[in-house]
């Protein structure tokens, strides 16, 4: 009885320590956030989109150093390389003594960096709307808010063209449309980012709102569904014949296929200051290619 | 017929049935009644067609193929390292495997040397490559094929080294991790006739030796000196056993990448219903492993239609499920 008492007591406080620690934990993550100073000079950002909007804004200098797959403009390819989504060398951002990080909602290290007594700032960079969003904070931060709405005010106009003449011409009869973002086949859907330009520009994607952003397709989906146009990687193109009863659809057979350089491809899949050049892109190649 | 005899009989007899179902439920996700199905599958047209025979016919034929290779190696791996828990990927295949295809997915940019050689190879040929090569170099790091736990040790041990060089690589490329989980967690999206004719080949060739060296793994179920003084030469037997056990899960994870829990589950599935000697074991294990494979093809086509879920996911929830649920029988009745 008196062993069994003991037990018992043992397990509470064993239970008693664990909620403590979880509490510690959950107060240590809370206490997370550092105040932005008023005009940060030393910038580091940890993910391409937001490198061009900071280089967009006329800030680029402020850039200490970048994630190691930003690369756009030309200038931001010389400076220190921090290491990709997430594998950021820590305590080289320490070293660089950086007044703000810029990173995106889903990087990890924003919670070590407040630990660290870091500014850091993070943002959702997943859907067009995000981009305006994005601009709006960074000019914020940095103290470039005028720039920012003229910043915005640009793109939204720029796409705006670049929507209505893909639009018009094609005469309001929008061709079928299949991205491929990897050979899985995982489609990009009407809620992904690319699925929103795809829809600026008119043509309706084979993937229903229902199925998510990047849902894995059954490949049969797609010979069904046989699109017009095919939007893929130039590595995969050569394949897509090969494919069980994929050389019966429409875009194969007639070759309406569109592959983009690297380099346009990452105007296409980052939602960030450049998206007008990436739908338009995207507009060039469909008006070459789609029936 | 004796009691026994009967049993196997009967357990065959389910097997084929439910691949025959299988195959035909697989021709007919998404049909929404029994007047379209039969519409559907008697008078398609050309588009359906296409569906119906260029890609799911051989895509469900495949999966079966491949999941009955994965039972076979799985019967055959618990059989030659006498160990139950013992499954198709334990010398190193997947990590091997995985790695041969993100050489091959480097390799769309590269043109020289050996990464325009393994681009060449395709994904899957690459896979089929580096699960060889996983499995060479584990028995060279087990100095041969003899010591079972040596044998153990290096493939875990190669398995952990290439996984470990496999994720350095996509470090570098994280366009590349989305095409890897689709590797790792198995599909038989593409399988086409030429892929399922590759795998029935391969299925061929495994049977039919294994079954001939089914008495030396009876005779290796009670202990290798036993076996010996029976007069079996141990190398040549487990050589010949490991050959077979490499080329059936080479040739599945090249197919269809790594489909876990197969191998693992199918011999013991066998074992927990019928009482079998390992010439019934090798037959009736790829005939369980395929229709599982075949179960798990459909389910994953089915429950998020028309978009689809890896196949190597459904088999490790039912696979768990079912070892979960065997480990707790055992404990109940210890």
């Amino acid at each position: 009885m008196i062993g069994k008492c003991g037990a018992r007591r043992r397990t509470g406080y064993a239970a008693l320590c664990v909620a403590l620690g979880a509490l510690a934990l959950a107060h240590a993550a809370a206490a997370g956030a550092v105040s932005v100073p008023r005009d940060p000079r030393r910038v580091i950002t940890l993910l391409p989109s937001l490198t061009e909007i900071v280089c967009a804004l006329g800030a680029c200098d402020r850039l200490v150093a970048t994630g190691r797959f930003d690369d756009w403009p030309v200038q931001v390819k010389d400076l220190p390389k921090l290491g990709g989504l997430d594998d950021v060398g820590i305590e080289r951002i320490v070293r660089l003594r950086p007044d703000l990080v810029l990173l995106s909602t889903s990087q990890r290290v924003g919670g070590r960096l407040a630990e660290l007594g870091i500014a850091s700032f993070a943002l959702e960079t997943d859907r067009y709307s995000d981009i305006a969003r994005s601009v709006t904070a960074v000019g914020r931060l940095l103290g470039l808010a005028q720039r920012a709405a003229a910043l915005n005010a640009r793109i939204a106009s720029d796409v705006g063209r670049v929507s209505e003449e893909s639009i018009a011409a094609r005469h309001g009869a929008g061709a079928s449309v299949y991205f491929e973002v990897d050979p899985g086949p995982y489609a990009a859907g009407p809620q992904s980012y690319i699925g929103e330009l795809l829809d600026k520009l008119g043509v309706r994607n084979i993937v229903a709102p229902a199925m998510g952003p990047f849902p894995l397709l059954n490949p049969e989906y797609v010979v069904r569904e046989n699109p017009d146009v095919i939007f893929i990687s130039r590595g995969d193109a050569a394949q897509l014949a090969g494919r069980p009863g994929w050389d019966r659809i429409r875009a194969v057979r007639e070759k309406r296929i569109c592959t983009f350089p690297g380099v346009v491809r990452d105007t296409i899949v980052r939602p960030g200051p450049r998206v007008a050049e990436g739908m338009r892109a995207m507009a060039d190649c469909l008006r070459r290619v789609a029936p | 017929m004796s009691a026994s005899r009967r049993a196997l009989a009967i357990w065959f007899a389910t097997c084929i049935a439910a691949t025959l179902a299988l195959t035909f439920g697989s021709l007919l996700v998404g049909t929404s009644s029994l007047h379209t199905s039969l519409h559907w599958l008697f008078s398609p047209d050309a588009q359906s067609a296409v569906v119906l025979w260029d890609i799911r016919l051989p895509r469900t034929v495949g999966a079966w193929c491949a999941g009955a290779l994965l039972g076979l190696a799985g019967a055959v791996a618990q059989g030659v390292f006498r160990n139950p828990l013992a499954e198709p990927y334990l010398l190193g295949t997947a990590s091997g495997a995985a790695l041969g295809v993100t050489m091959s997915l480097l390799a769309t940019d590269a043109s020289v040397g050996a990464l325009a050689w393994a681009g060449r190879l395709g994904m899957t040929g690459a896979a089929c490559v580096g699960a060889f090569a996983a499995i060479a170099l584990t028995i060279m790091l087990a100095r041969g094929v003899l010591q079972t736990a040596s044998l153990l040790l290096s493939g875990i041990v190669v398995g952990f080294l290439l996984t470990a060089v496999n994720s350095l690589l996509l470090l570098a490329r994280p366009e590349m991790w989305r095409t890897m989980q689709v590797f790792l967690l198995g599909s038989t999206a593409y399988l086409g006739w030429p892929a399922t004719a590759l795998l029935g080949a391969a299925l061929a060739v495994c049977v039919i030796p294994s079954t001939l060296l089914s008495r030396g793994l009876d005779a290796l179920t009670l202990g290798e000196d036993t076996a010996q003084s029976l007069g079996l030469s141990l190398p040549a037997l487990r050589l010949s056993l490991i050959g077979i056990l490499s080329v059936a899960t080479a040739a599945a994870v090249g197919q269809v990448g790594v489909v876990g829990f197969v191998g693992l589950v199918a011999p013991h599935l066998v074992r927990e219903t019928v009482k079998v000697n390992h010439r019934q074991l090798l037959i009736a294990a790829p005939l369980c492993g395929g229709a599982l494979l075949q179960a798990a093809d459909l389910a994953s086509r089915w429950i998020i239609h028309p978009a689809e879920l890896p196949v190597g996911a459904v088999t490790a929830c039912v696979g768990g499920a079912y070892l979960a649920f065997l480990l707790y029988r055992r404990t109940r009745d210890a």
